[in-house]
């Protein structure tokens, strides 16, 4: 995290921590974003991606670092709940927004009903937003951060809660701001949403444990993983997860040509290729074993 | 049940807020409001005017600020107006005049009994040359009606339940709502968000004003004598002061709950301790000085004045400059307050880009 490599407009975040009191929420991030690109920022609960989220908007000052971003006119925000009043109509929820960033009446007309219409909203925007349910709420706010056509748009957890109809609503709005040379980035708990993304940072308690395009994140992860029906017994058992109806198990010593040393059994189960959902369970997996390891190290340090 | 018990305690010992408010507070308004709750006048603010002035010596009760031998009656009535003086006595060649100001009920009738008599036209007590039983004339609410004097309150306390209690929700339910965040990225600056929220309120404590007023003059007969632009002037400062400071409360506020709580808490003091109720010269002197920070103990000299004594902007110079030293001081704390949640990344850029390091701050 020594360089600062950001994006080309010179977008994004350098050696950012933020503090809430004592507790250190961001370490050292650093984060880069690019124009006509969706970012991703993926991770556990209270990984600091809402928190990374918010400085990259502006809606929060860092403690250290440098956060570099468009001015405020140019930047589009969500945040974590959908950012709309639930007292006003979809309409005029985004009549506000235009008038805030000072759109012509006639434009930010023409603009909202084009929205509307591609997020299949025209029907109720004269419901109020508190009347909608969690998915179009969502998509009326991610319309709201892209009316004003931000430069740079972030959006926290646009597709959380929201049934598959509305993702792909949701999703085709951001490609489209993403074809428009719009900076995207995104929070998501999704992995298979953030595989979208032209570049990924996994958070883990505050610290990067991985960035880079989905593909390098999968090809960096260690060891190897296998697919087992059922849950491995003893230590193995601590590095496998549920998923797709079966376990998948990781083996950090094996290497993808199978185990490392000779005369070593490889694993029970059958191999699989990572995608970056396993890449990502294994690199916060590896942190946590690794956590776990040096508290009793440091204890027989304390004893000695 | 038991849960249930055990699940409000807990709540309850995290809300510190609440529990002080339930221990502390009714301590404390007791203390308070138990030397505030006195309709006892011990002090009747007097002058003495006329060719006999220096011989008149009224009861204990009456302190006499001024002796003025070479004026009469209209000095005596500007005395009055101005709120100089609530009791002014006016030596003549035939009986001597007591006028006592209506519009400060109490004080007025603690003034009739000390004089002996229950009514206007009658006195005894005071001591006059040639020991003359006075002349009594009443101004400004001569049948002593209550309404006359509380009208011009409680349209204060209109104005005090609008500006505090419904404006204090305002900012707090966009941080419940997720959309303050929202604002604070949006091109606004603080002083815009703060007057866009306290404009809408202020226009509805208008309307509101000017239908207490219309009811007040229509049904109950409350004189207005006095210039509605001075009036006006009054109020619009008033507002500006309660409409701060709901939105102060709202800045400090976590939830609803606790807006409501600090609202509660600023408005109940300024019903007791502003005069409304008990004359600000009966509440008891360690308590007294919480009458003069409160912005309703200003506005209902103003209104009073302006509305029943027809009292002149140029005396009431005191009571606006406060309500604009007051209003300076809790609009400029609400809109500090704003910058730390809308601009909590540094002044918003005009440029192409902003950069918001922790160095450069």
């Amino acid at each position: 995290m020594s360089s600062p490599p950001v994006g080309a407009e010179g977008w994004g975040a350098t050696g950012v921590c933020v503090r809430y009191g004592k507790r250190l929420a961001l370490d050292q991030v650093t984060f880069p974003i690019s124009s006509g690109q969706m970012s991703a920022v993926v991770g556990g609960d209270g990984a600091g991606r809402t928190t990374l989220l918010r400085c990259l908007s502006g809606a929060m000052a860092v403690s250290e670092g440098v956060v570099r971003r468009p001015a405020q006119r140019q930047i589009g925000y969500l945040p974590a709940g959908s950012g709309t009043y639930p007292d006003l109509t979809v309409a005029e929820n985004l009549a506000f927004r235009a008038a805030a960033y000072q759109i012509p009446a006639a434009e930010a007309d023409e603009r909202i009903v084009g929205y509307l219409n591609r997020a299949g909203l025209l029907a109720v925007r004269d419901r109020l937003a508190g009347r909608l349910s969690g998915g179009m709420r969502q998509k009326l706010g991610v319309i709201a951060a892209m009316l004003h056509r931000p430069a740079l748009l972030v959006l926290d957890e646009p597709t959380t809660g929201v049934d598959p109809v509305s993702r792909a609503d949701l999703w085709s709005l951001i490609a489209h701001a993403t074809a428009e040379g719009v900076a995207v980035v995104i929070a998501t708990s999704y992995l298979d949403e953030a595989e979208r993304a032209s570049r990924v940072l996994v958070l883990d308690a505050g610290r990067a444990i991985g960035a880079g395009t989905p593909g390098q994140i999968v090809a960096a992860m260690p060891g190897r993983l296998r697919a087992s029906d059922a849950r491995p017994e003893g230590a193995a058992g601590l590095r496998s997860w549920r998923r797709d109806g079966g376990w998948r198990v990781w083996d950090p010593d094996e290497g993808p040509a199978g185990p490392r040393g000779s005369g070593q059994a490889a694993g029970s189960g059958r191999p699989v290729d990572p995608d970056l959902q396993d890449a990502v369970t294994v690199a916060i997996l590896a942190r946590e074993l690794a956590g776990r390891e040096e508290q009793p190290a440091a204890r027989k340090g304390v004893q000695r | 049940m038991w849960a249930m018990i055990v699940k409000e305690f807990r709540q309850m010992r995290r809300d510190r807020r609440t529990l002080a408010m339930m221990i502390v507070l009714p301590v404390l308004l007791l203390v308070v409001f138990g030397y505030a709750a006195s309709f006892d006048v011990s002090a009747i603010p007097t002058v003495v005017a006329g060719p006999l002035a220096a011989k008149v010596s009224p009861p204990a009760q009456f302190h006499v600020l001024a002796r003025n031998k070479a004026e009469g009656v209209a000095w005596a009535q500007t005395q009055l107006r101005n709120g100089k003086a609530a009791v002014a006595v006016v030596t003549t060649a035939g009986k001597p005049v007591v006028l006592i100001d209506g519009s400060q009920l109490f004080v007025a009738h603690a003034a009739l009994a000390a004089l002996g008599g229950t009514a206007p036209g009658s006195g005894g007590k005071t001591a006059t040359p040639g020991g003359r039983r006075p002349v009594v004339r009443i101004l400004y609410n001569p049948a002593l009606k209550s309404s006359f004097i509380m009208i011009p309150g409680l349209a204060g306390v209109v104005l005090v339940f609008i500006g505090i209690v419904i404006t204090s929700l305002g900012v707090v339910r966009e941080r419940e709502s997720g959309t303050l965040e929202q604002l604070a990225v949006m091109p606004l600056r603080p002083r815009d968000v703060f007057l866009g929220k306290i404009v809408p309120y202020f226009a509805v404590a208008a309307v509101d004003l000017a239908i207490v007023l219309a009811v007040g003059v229509a049904i109950f007969g409350v004189p207005f004598r006095g210039s509605v632009p001075v009036f006006a002037l009054g109020a619009l400062l008033f507002l500006f002061v309660t409409l701060g400071l709901g939105v102060l409360i709202s800045s400090v506020s976590e939830n609803q709950g606790q807006a409501i709580q600090l609202a509660v808490m600023c408005t109940l003091p300024q019903i007791l301790l502003s005069g409304l109720i008990f004359p600000l010269s009966s509440i008891g002197a360690g308590v007294r000085w919480i009458s003069y920070i409160l912005p309703l103990t200003y506005f209902n000299e103003i209104s009073r004045g302006v509305m029943l004594r027809a009292e002149p902007i140029g005396s009431l110079w005191r009571p606006f400059v406060l309500l604009a030293l007051l209003g300076a001081v809790v609009v400029s704390l609400a809109i500090l307050r704003f910058r730390s949640y809308l601009s909590p990344a540094g002044p918003a850029a005009t440029g192409p880009a902003a950069t918001n390091s922790a160095e450069s701050r």
